[in-house]
């Protein structure tokens, strides 16, 4: 009913989709798999219309077809959710399902009774108790998927698109949001779902096809394949040599979490990171990870465990004792959390350790200026001069920024959060040798990354996380694309 | 018109409670509640401290008095609903009263619905203006309205000079709209009733109207749906233009003189109008009704209180207590509710 073939998009030097292939049957719900940034999310809003492809065809029914708005592609019959839907906070539960097209009664104004009654209509038929008349602010994940699902099914949608619908929900929500797909299915309509559960997958599509780095490697009959069959596809590509990490010389522990809780968040989370040792956490986006590094650096809070450096109890909820405790962290996101945009590159390095250079009371410029200056060559930063701001630097010259910052406070141990996200593929090689010179020079490094080349190839360690748990650790040796994702995707097999 | 409005307003603004709740849960709910009883209150306070305060000159000059407010307020909620303001409708308003001397002294035998549709003509410009710079350079409405607050009224001191109009220079007729009624009504009151209720309509039983609601409750999500936003934000300036200009052509048949300072300061009267009368000012939820009745509390406060003899420092503090206080009861109402919400949720689970 829908087909994709050959789609590509490129976002300047950035090759976002360089094949993006998929059909979708009328009655079939069809699953599109791949990494983190295989190229899905492109063509989800190629099929939205969000997106206009650069290249490729696209065809509904046979017919080619080039939607220039969101608004085409919903009048051709697609409909998408998105893994966090986009409702109107301050409209009723009915408008949001009825924006644009509300039902109008005899004075040719809209009328609410009769657009409530269609949307209770829905929800019958959906089975489920949603009240059409309140706003939908407040409402759960799972009860805003379903609306937009009243909304596809009165839009008389051929094809739903639901980008990872599951992600956000307990395992309730999920039956009934599948029982929901499947009565669709019955009824003639075409599913995409997206979902780096393989368990869900296989419990619930008829296809599945594969991606990898903006590909399509290929469809198979669910029924027809296995997990391991799939991994492989969604990974097998040459690591090589391309992060190598340099010898050194791994000595005393420095970090010990130890049984570290959260409610809802994760659980149990035990590890160590020792001197001169880069200890990856690898795992799908959502698994907690990013979760465990604010809490461990103190930002959020944690309802049980332990945090140990060099031996001594670090404080909980305290960013300042762990900065004093030798511990620093770059957050994945440079922008808002690493770096003060308008301030000059040198006082963006100095930011951590302003009290080093205070005399009389006031920041002395001069000895700030020089550190900063000391540290940037360090790194290599190519900016212009010290004093320009940092927003205006590439991102990979930011990352070294942000990098330098906690280099001057002389760390132990260095957090850092997806350190190559939006970084161009010739600064990332820079970035990665930077981080590993800063092991060998003893420093402790808890890296979190989801992309799997850079986790083989820089950790000593893998940890895997999935769904607030370390479901595996495995060593340099043991750690390849197969078995980090299956720790990251799979719950068979894993230590529950 | 109005009560359909505002009963059909009901689940959209303040009907976060979800599940039918007694009495006083569904009087919470209604947003423009606490300006009624505050206005109500109000009136009573001052009727029983000086009865002439409702005589029908009484009642006919806080109409009078109102009525301006309430036709800006009406244009500016179609702006702050979508997330938007505009702060240059004072000096939009200056600059059409004083055309509206203008073409009086140059043209004394004009219709009077001649010079109205002018007037409006030529707020839409100005509205238009506003409406161009920011939907197509893309800057936030309070940065662009306060510049051309300023440019718009640079152009009325260049215009005006030390030059005045009065109702002298203008027709008798054109006078007799702010001091005939009917039924009580003056006639530019019934105009500004009329428009209230025309956009009372378009707001909440038109699609484009609901429009606005959408994009001021989510911007985004209202773009990735497919919502024109440049051009509902882009007509709703037009609007506000064009409402600014016919409350301006109103303004000189109201007041005795015209000048270049006409209309200064009128801004902030107008957005406070809003929001005391229960239109969010981060979008989305609010009606027009609401900010009618907003306007119609302050400008009567203002005459109660000088009918009361309250010194003027304390007319404008208390003005400001009003507008706290409105937020306030707003703020503790959605807390209120999101409270209530998350606790049926959690029975269902």
């Amino acid at each position: 009913m829908l087909s994709l073939t050959g789609a590509a998009k490129t976002f300047g030097p950035v090759v976002a989709l360089a094949d993006g292939t998929v059909e979708i049957r009328a009655g079939e719900i069809h699953a599109l798999v791949g990494e983190n940034g295989a190229g899905k999310s492109t063509l989800v809003k190629i099929l939205a219309g969000l997106y206009h492809p650069d290249s490729g065809d696209f065809r509904l029914s046979g017919e080619p077809v080039h939607f220039r708005s969101v608004a085409e592609s919903k009048a051709a019959g697609i409909s998408v959710i998105y893994q966090e839907p986009t409702l109107f906070p301050d409209l009723t539960v009915a408008e949001n399902i009825f924006i644009g097209r509300q039902p109008k009664g005899r004075s040719r104004l809209i009328s609410r009774p009769e657009m409530r009654r269609q949307a209770t209509e829905l929800f019958e038929r959906l089975g489920v108790p949603i009240d059409p008349s309140r706003v939908a602010e407040g409402l759960s994940i799972a009860d805003q998927q379903i609306i937009e699902i009243a909304k596809a099914i009165s839009l008389d949608a051929k094809v739903l698109v639901m980008d990872e619908p599951t992600a956000a929900l307990s395992g309730v929500e999920v039956d009934r949001l599948f029982a929901v797909a499947r009565a669709l299915r019955d009824k003639g309509t075409g599913i995409l779902f997206i979902s780096h559960r393989f368990d869900e997958v296989f419990d619930l599509c008829d296809r599945i096809t594969v991606m990898r780095d903006g590909r399509y490697i290929a469809t198979h009959l669910t029924a027809e394949v296995t997990v391991e069959k799939i991994v492989r596809e969604m990974v097998g590509r040459d690591i090589g040599t391309l992060f190598p990490k340099a010898e050194a010389e791994i000595s005393h522990t420095v970090l010990e979490v130890d049984g570290l809780s959260r409610s809802g968040v994760f659980r149990d989370i035990s590890f160590e990171v020792r001197a001169g040792e880069i200890v990856a956490l690898a795992g799908l986006v959502g698994a907690g990870r990013t979760e465990v590094a604010r809490a461990v650096f103190g930002i959020d809070p944690y309802d049980s465990g332990q945090i140990r450096v060099e031996g001594k109890p670090l404080k909980a909820r305290n960013p300042q004792a762990a900065i004093a405790a030798g511990l620093g962290f770059v957050p994945e996101d440079r922008r808002k959390q690493g770096l003060v945009m308008n301030l000059s590159v040198a006082r963006n390095v100095t930011l951590t350790l302003r009290n080093k250079f205070v005399t009389a009371g006031l920041i002395n410029g001069g000895k700030e200026r020089a550190a900063a200056k000391e540290w940037s060559k360090r790194l290599q930063v190519k900016a212009g001069s010290q004093e320009h701001a940092v927003s205006t630097l590439s991102g990979g010259n930011q990352q070294k920024v942000v990098l330098a910052k906690w280099l001057a406070t002389d760390p132990k141990l260095l957090i850092i959060d997806e350190p190559t996200r939006g970084i161009d593929v010739g600064t990332k090689s820079e970035v990665h040798r930077l981080i590993s010179d800063l092991a060998g020079r003893g420093i402790a490094i808890l890296m979190i990354s989801s992309e799997l080349p850079e986790v083989l190839g820089m950790a000593d360690r893998v940890l895997v996380m999935r769904e607030g748990r370390i479901t595996a650790q495995l060593d340099r040796a043991d750690a390849d694309p197969e078995s980090v994702m299956h720790a990251a995707t799979s719950p068979t097999g894993v230590t529950e | 018109m109005s009560s359909t409005v505002k009963h059909e307003e009901k689940p959209t603004t303040a009907g976060r409670t979800g599940g039918g709740s007694g009495g006083f849960g569904s009087l919470l709910r209604l947003r423009e509640l606490p300006v009624l009883i505050a206005l109500a209150l109000l009136v009573l306070i001052t009727f029983l401290n000086n009865p002439l305060f409702l005589s029908p000159q009484g009642i006919k000059d806080l109409l009078l008095n109102a009525t301006i407010i309430v036709i800006l307020a009406a244009g500016q909620t179609l702006l702050i609903i979508t997330r938007n303001i505009d702060l240059s409708v004072g000096s939009m308003l200056g600059l059409v009263a004083f055309g509206t001397g203008s073409i009086f002294a140059a043209m004394p035998d004009l219709p009077i619905l001649a010079v109205l549709l002018l007037g409006m003509a030529f707020g839409a410009v100005l509205g238009m203006v506003n409406g161009f710079l920011v939907t197509v350079a893309k800057v936030p409405a309070l940065v662009i309205t306060l510049g051309t607050l300023y440019v718009f009224r640079g152009f009325n001191n260049a215009w005006a000079g030390g030059k005045q109009y009065f109702a002298g220079d203008r027709p008798e007729a054109f006078g007799a709209l702010s001091v005939d009624t009917v039924l009580g009504f003056p006639i530019i009151t019934l105009l500004a009733i009329a428009v209230v209720a025309a956009v009372a309509v378009y707001m909440a039983g038109t699609r484009p109207g609901r429009d606005l609601y959408a994009i001021g409750s989510d911007p985004e999500a209202a773009k990735v749906l497919g919502i024109k936003v440049s051009k509902r934000v882009f007509l709703a300036f037009l609007a506000n233009g064009a409402l600014a200009g016919l409350a301006g052509v109103l303004y000189a048949s109201r007041f005795n003189s015209v000048g270049a300072t006409t209309g200064t300061g009128m801004e902030l009267d107008v957005v406070a109008a809003a929001v005391v009368g229960g239109v969010a000012i981060f979008g989305g939820s609010g009606t027009v009704a609401g900010a009618a009745l907003g306007a119609l509390l302050l400008t009567t406060i203002t005459s109660s209180l000088t009918a009361l003899r309250v010194d003027k420092f304390w007319q404008q503090a208390i003005v400001g207590i009003l507008i706290l206080t409105a937020i306030v009861i707003d703020r503790l109402a959605s807390l209120r509710t999101a409270r209530k919400l998350r606790m049926s949720e959690a029975r269902n689970v």
